[in-house]
């Protein structure tokens, strides 16, 4: 039944388009350092390029959970495509 | 710095570094299977850490003692340049959730330890597999050996072992012991003694620095007054290359270096052996993508450490060796009891990683050299018994290394060391996805980044160092300023897939794959995988 759930069905979906985007998001900010190198705004004292450095540590941990509990989805409703008669 | 030897912080040292060698021995006792004899047990734990294990293990392997050290010493030295490390680890977490349970399965599957063994069996190439165990063991050892330079950087502080008069036995004797112990335990108890002791070291490492960026800054005024002063520090000129020593926030000319740094740590990372020997340890293919979740925790904590490099420049902290700001400042802002506790965060943080690299560089001989090449008919207890012994033997290795060699000398390999390894993503996360790379163009490929990784590393000079001076140069063609390993691993991948074409329409021979599609999303609890593959004999399925 579940011989091989990520490769039934169409391959690209929505739902992994959302996955894929998710986890793609973080290198995007990242390796754009031109848009964080600056010192201002100041936040608490600390300059603008090592705190929102570190929101992007939240803010990839909250990506990647998304895309967890979504890529969790996607193959819930593939096994229960594929295998809904056998189980 | 105080003169002499900081009792207290010794003894509260002592105390802990005690507690974690009693864990370390009684850790073979821990969830121990029947079959203690196979290198699943004694090197992979028995492949049965659930997520929180897990959790600590991956943390306490990736980030060393030498990070702690490292990161922050960065900082203290040039500023905004040693911050990468945060993005880098950002980076880390959305790459390892794409590829690693596809690892995870396979090597469930077939029951590799290695990522030789995975590279092997996936292409039918002993060839690439020796040059990938090679290029692991090589990138390992120096890492082993900076642990050791950690541990030095805390002892140096705490007043022992430190003096330049004293002869060279008493002052290396502190480090004789430390590591005499840590081989002793790793040998008899394998993978489980540094997963239980990451749980000692994270939470000490956990307490430090939630103390660290509260306390520091108020006994500082606040974060304004210490990047005032940080800021003030890297605007002086620095006599020995004449421009400012660094800076708040990266100049233009420096963004690529940043951003290439990044991204070249983040794809090296999960190539080195004692990453991967503590992902194939969890015990479902779940635990890894639950870990991807929570592991960024740690990187906030390293984003936390970092600021510490500015608190010691507005301490007023001055050292000639950058490894030791950190140390210096916990010993001067800290009461003695707690620069203990953090001196002991800082040294089991580096047993715990030296332990697992020293047992990734052991089954990877013993898999990929020993199996391979020299006893093919080995039983899996005779692979323990020779992972246990090279486990010895690579420990001795890296002692010798930094007891015998200038520091800069192990951080030099260590820096070639991220370089090389970087060179085997091709054939590592290009097989785990797809099998049209022709193996002879791997190998060559491996082969071109190499060669050019270290010739371009040599090349590079610094005020200090006439070569090996730094890890960015030049981008051919781009004539910015890049990490060399991210340039040399695209050169890589762009001889391999050239070469792959060629060789397909020669029609040269392609190796035998013994994996199927099915394998790389195979979960322990699909039917058929256990009933393969019992975990006590999965050193011998193939």
């Amino acid at each position: 039944m579940s011989d091989a759930p990520e490769v039934n069905g169409a391959v690209v979906t929505p739902l992994r388009v959302v996955i894929a985007l998710c986890l793609v998001a973080p290198f995007v900010a990242m390796l754009w350092v031109g848009s964080y190198a600056k010192t201002d705004p100041v936040l608490a004292g600390i300059p603008f390029f090592y705190w929102y450095q570190m929101l992007w540590v939240l803010l990839s941990t909250l990506l990647t959970m998304v895309a967890y509990k979504l890529w969790q989805r996607d193959q819930r409703s593939r096994a229960a495509r594929k295998g809904g008669a056998s189980r | 710095m105080k003169d002499g030897v900081n009792g207290v912080a010794l003894g509260v040292f002592i105390f802990f570094f005690l507690a974690v060698t009693v864990m370390g021995f009684l850790a073979s006792r821990w969830r121990r299977a029947e079959n203690e004899h196979s290198l699943d047990e004694w090197g992979l734990g028995g492949r049965s850490f659930g997520t929180w294990v897990t959790w600590f293990l991956l943390g306490g392997d990736l980030y060393t003692a030498y990070t702690f050290v490292a990161v922050p010493a960065a900082i203290y030295a040039a500023g905004a340049a040693g911050f990468f490390a945060v993005p880098y680890t950002i980076l880390v977490y959305p790459l390892i959730f794409t590829f690693l349970p596809r690892l995870w399965s396979v090597s469930h599957k077939h029951g590799y330890v290695t990522t030789s063994d995975f590279v092997r069996g996936r292409f039918g190439s002993k060839g690439l597999s020796l040059a990938v165990a090679l290029t692991g063991i090589l990138a390992t050892m120096p890492y082993i050996a900076l642990q050791l330079v950690g541990i030095q950087a805390v002892l140096d502080v705490m007043g022992v072992g430190g003096g330049e008069n004293t002869n060279w036995f008493v002052k290396d004797l502190p480090l004789l012991i430390a590591f005499g112990v840590l081989a002793a335990y790793t040998y008899s108890s394998g993978l489980r003694a540094p997963a239980l002791i990451a749980f000692v070291k994270d939470t000490l490492i956990y307490i430090v620095i939630a103390v660290a960026i509260i306390y520091i800054p108020i006994k500082l005024g606040g974060f304004d007054e210490i990047f005032a002063k940080a800021s003030a520090a890297y605007a002086q000129t620095n006599p020995a290359t004449g421009a400012p020593r660094g800076a708040l926030v990266p100049a233009d000319a420096g963004q690529w270096t940043y951003a290439t740094l990044a991204l070249g740590s983040a794809l090296a990372l999960f190539m080195y052996p004692h990453s991967i020997t503590a992902t194939l340890s969890s015990r479902s293919r779940e635990v890894i993508r639950r870990n991807t979740t929570i592991l960024p925790l740690y990187s906030l904590m390293l984003g936390l450490l970092a600021l510490l490099g500015f608190m010691a420049i507005a301490a007023g902290i001055k050292v000639q060796n950058g490894q030791l700001a950190i140390p210096q400042l916990f010993e001067t802002m800290f009461p003695d009891w707690f620069a203990g506790v953090a001196f002991a965060a800082i040294g089991i943080g580096a047993l715990v990683p030296a332990a697992i690299m020293s047992i990734a560089a052991a089954n990877l001989f013993t898999r990929n050299i020993y199996k391979d090449f020299i006893k093919p008919d080995a039983t899996p207890a005779q692979e323990t018994k020779v992972s246990k012994l090279v486990s010895l033997l690579v420990k001795v290795g890296a002692l010798v290394f930094v007891l015998t060699m200038d520091k800069t000398v192990a951080i030099n390999f260590q820096l070639l060391g991220g370089i090389w390894i970087l060179q085997t993503f091709p054939a590592l996360v290009g097989g785990l996805f797809t099998r049209w790379f022709h193996r002879w163009a791997l190998l060559a490929g491996w082969a071109v980044g190499m060669v050019y990784g270290t010739l371009a590393a040599y090349g590079v000079a610094s005020p200090t160092q006439q070569h090996f001076g730094g890890s960015s140069k030049e981008i051919p063609g781009i004539g910015e300023i890049g990490y060399i390993g991210l340039t040399a691993f695209v050169l890589n991948a762009v001889v391999t897939v050239v070469l792959t074409f060629v060789l397909r329409a020669l029609k040269a021979p392609d190796g035998v794959d013994e994996t199927s599609p099915e394998d790389y999303t195979a979960d322990a609890g699909d039917p058929g995988v256990q009933v393969e593959l019992p975990p006590a004999t999965a050193g011998t399925s193939h």
